[in-house]
């Protein structure tokens, strides 16, 4: 009976093996297939092999020696690391401000604030793009890297939730000890909540710094194609594989994809902790 | 029902019967919701009658330089030492009288007609450009200009306080406060408004005026047909939620159809990533499986490559002449390229992009649920096995019920963010295969990616801004629901 059950098991586990191997590779390959293709040589947009037969750096060399004015990689890069930094300043302290006030700070009009927030949150974001490139448009910032800035950074303030969330859980004997010690509650912001929660600003700082890589819609519209100069990494890529370009640059397409993808993934391989504690804190406190 | 019911039910069907009470309380929770949202209105309604009674208060019982700081603000407080407070007040005023004067009254004015004087390029006749109206800009800065005349009026009750408040100062002996103790306060006392300052501003010019003004656009008729500078718009009341509705055939079908399928997508999408992510976590956290974490690690790294650079790379890969394909005919298992992504009317696109979303989803499901699974107590799946359960029989009787219970929160906001999921289909198949039988939209598109192409394809505004408030409703509908769910499963809690 005992060996029957060890024998089950094995079968079992090894059904399991060679399942999970099977899906293992399918979920990888289309990555590798990226990786792969960015260090091919030849063969166009679909060669009828997998694996490339000749293997180059090429692709990666000319994406940053060519001197064409609309796929500069270097200058996107440069363009998407300035506004990417200004962004994550600038959003990060509006997220920390806001969850501090509102996990710390009692006033009159704190519920009204919080659920107008909650209101907000749940019109599609894309809805006032138009309107936004109008108002950038009359302070004559449309078509630069400001206005990204801008844009990326305005809003951030209502997606307090998960680090209001943490700050919740510092014990508020803290604040009121440093309060009769007579801390102001600036200082306690400063020099007690903030060091404590090294975890989730570092999240916050991140997670802003990130976003901008990544955006390809608001960049659309805010800076268009008509200014080339001022294009991030995302919306070159976006621009590489429409039906004009994509006979052409393709093989570059892959190669820049994989460039930016490479830091963004590590990042977050090392930040799926707080990924996960930020999604299910909230859905397992119900 | 009774606690001993309750407890002898399974917990599949403590979890049915949860369900079903939440909707069951729904008509209760709406109506508290509604005698909750007439409070509020009492409430306000109230507070605006008390706030004119203590203005008008304050102006009795004020003495000279209090009543004329009623009418030049800041003035009280000039008088009476507050120099410098006193004079940021005054030029609060004066500036916001200067910029009604320069710029807001004049389009605040053609607000109700949005103007009326059509451009007119006679340049057959003379080659002069006559300047008309811009509705769009009337409409934007008349928008601007009532949200600053509202923050502005604040600032002007605030300030007749100020004033009131630094006479009975004066009269009852105490030293008006000085300039630099208030700015201490702002780091103390009122920190929330230091914080909060900078946010809302920003808030509200890049969100709230941008929201008000594409909700009136809902209102009007601005289209390719009524661009501004060349052409006016006009206000049409609830023309276009009429259109949809029904009354222009094509638009009203285009919306039928895209909301149905965004639901059948939301949900198929929503349930398949869940139990099917759950299947895998599960596999993978069982019991004498090694390699744990780099089978983990290969899944999350789905999550980790920017989205737009996958969803790119899938859809050249299942082009016609894409990867997939060429594979497919050079080994002979198919003759002509499979249309993936393109077959007209077909349900093979929608599958294709259920089947790719799966590919995205599930390892978000794996690394989420990763961790509540391994908190299941391993005496009930031990328990199950001496009684000769199934895997399959454990699974619908422990894990998912289990499951369930925990993560209803995160399903549905799931569910919402599915109903929203721009990239997947934007990305993938932009919303095609293109159909004349829809306005302006493809048959994979969702309500949100009509919304974007309506934008920018066809700079059909109206439309677009119609449709948001829509999703905005359903969208809210749902919160509410989750909110209430989410209320009847704590009572429940409380309950055993």
């Amino acid at each position: 009976m005992i060996k029957s059950y060890k024998a089950r098991r094995i079968i079992s586990n090894t059904l399991i093996y060679i399942f999970l191997s099977v899906l293992c590779i399918i979920w990888v390959l289309p990555i590798a297939d990226l990786i792969m293709t960015s260090f091919r040589a030849t063969g166009g947009v679909a060669p009828v092999y997998l694996i490339p037969q000749d293997w180059t750096l090429n692709n990666y060399i000319e994406l940053f020696t060519n001197n064409d004015t609309t796929f500069n990689y270097l200058h996107c890069f440069t363009n998407t690391l300035f506004v990417a930094c200004c962004s994550c300043v600038l959003s990060t302290f509006s997220v920390l401000m806001v969850s501090y006030t509102f996990s710390r700070l009692r006033f009159k009009t704190r519920k009204f604030f919080i659920n107008i927030g909650m209101i907000l949150g749940m019109f599609p974001g894309f809805m006032t793009m138009i309107a936004i490139y109008y108002l950038l448009k009359a302070m004559n910032l449309d078509g630069r890297l400001v206005s990204l800035i801008i844009c990326y950074s305005a809003t951030a303030g209502l997606g307090y939730l998960i680090s209001k969330g943490f700050f919740d859980t510092i014990p508020r004997a803290l604040d009121e000890a440093a309060t009769i010690d007579g801390a102001t509650k600036n200082q306690i912001f400063w020099k007690i909540i903030l060091p404590m929660s090294k975890p989730i600003v570092i999240y916050t700082i991140l997670t802003s710094f990130i976003g901008p890589w990544c955006d390809f819609i608001f960049i659309g519209f805010i800076i268009g194609p008509n200014h080339p100069e001022n294009f991030t990494i995302a919306y070159m890529l976006l621009q590489m594989v429409n039906s004009e370009n994509i006979n052409t640059q393709y093989l570059y397409f892959c190669a820049g994809s994989v460039l930016i993808a490479v830091p963004i993934t590590l990042l977050f391989l090392k930040l799926q902790k707080f990924y996960v504690e930020g999604v299910t804190g909230g859905a397992v406190k119900g | 029902m009774n606690y001993i019911d309750y407890a002898s039910k399974s917990a599949f069907q403590r979890t049915i019967f949860k369900t079903i009470q939440g909707f069951k309380n729904l008509p209760k929770n709406i109506g508290n919701g509604i005698i909750f949202l007439g409070k509020a209105i009492l409430g306000f309604l109230l507070g605006i009658v008390f706030g004119i009674k203590n203005y008008f208060l304050r102006f009795i019982r004020g003495d000279f330089a209090t009543k004329i700081s009623f009418v030049i603000m800041g003035f009280g407080n000039i008088v009476r030492g507050q120099i410098i407070k006193g004079i940021l007040l005054l030029a609060i005023e004066f500036s916001y009288i200067l910029f009604m004067i320069n710029f807001g009254w004049g389009y605040l004015q053609m607000f109700p007609t949005l103007g009326l004087i059509q451009q007119k390029s006679g340049l057959a006749e003379c080659n002069i450009l006559v300047n008309g109206d811009n509705s769009m800009h009337i409409l934007l800065y008349s928008v601007m200009t009532i949200l600053i005349s509202i923050a502005v009026f604040f600032i002007y009750v605030a300030s007749t306080k100020m004033a009131y408040k630094v006479e009975t100062d004066v009269k009852e002996g105490r030293k008006p406060a000085s300039f630099i103790s208030e700015f201490r306060d702002l780091f103390d006392k009122r920190y929330h408004t230091t914080l909060l300052t900078y946010p809302i501003v920003m808030i509200s010019v890049f969100l709230i005026i941008p929201l008000i003004f594409m909700i009136l656009i809902a209102f009007t008729n601005f289209d390719s047909n009524h661009q501004p500078q060349a052409y006016l718009f006009q206000w049409v009341g609830t023309q276009n939620f009429h259109d949809i509705l029904g009354g222009n055939p094509l638009k009203a079908y285009t919306f039928k159809k895209l909301t149905e399928w965004t639901f059948v997508w939301a949900i198929i999408a929503t349930f398949s990533n869940y139990i099917l992510g759950m299947i895998l976590a599960l596999m993978i956290n069982k019991k004498g499986i090694k390699c744990k974490s780099l089978f983990r690690t290969m899944f999350v790294l789905t999550i980790a490559v920017p989205q737009f650079v996958t969803l790119l790379f899938m859809n050249q890969m299942l082009q016609d002449t894409g990867i997939v394909n060429t594979l497919l005919q050079s080994y002979g298992i198919t003759h002509a390229p499979i249309q993936f992504l393109d077959k007209v009317n077909s349900i093979l696109p929608k599958a294709t992009v259920l089947i790719v979303n799966l590919w995205v989803g599930i390892p978000y499901t794996i690394l989420i649920t990763s961790g509540i699974l391994m908190n299941i107590p391993e005496e009930l799946y031990e328990s199950a096995r001496i009684d000769g359960a199934s895997p399959f029989k454990t699974f619908t009787k422990i894990t998912l019920p289990y499951m369930l219970f925990v993560t209803t929160p995160y399903l549905i906001t799931q569910f919402v963010g599915n109903l929203n999921n721009f990239n997947v289909i934007y990305l993938l198949t932009n919303g095609g295969p293109a159909t004349a039988n829809y306005y302006q939209a493809g048959q994979t598109d969702l309500l949100v990616t009509w919304l974007f192409k309506l934008t920018t394809v066809d700079s059909n505004f109206k439309l677009a801004a119609t449709i948001g408030i829509i999703v905005f409703i359903i969208c809210a509908a749902f919160t509410l629901i989750t909110f209430n769910m989410s209320k009847s499963a704590r009572n429940e809690e409380e309950f055993s």
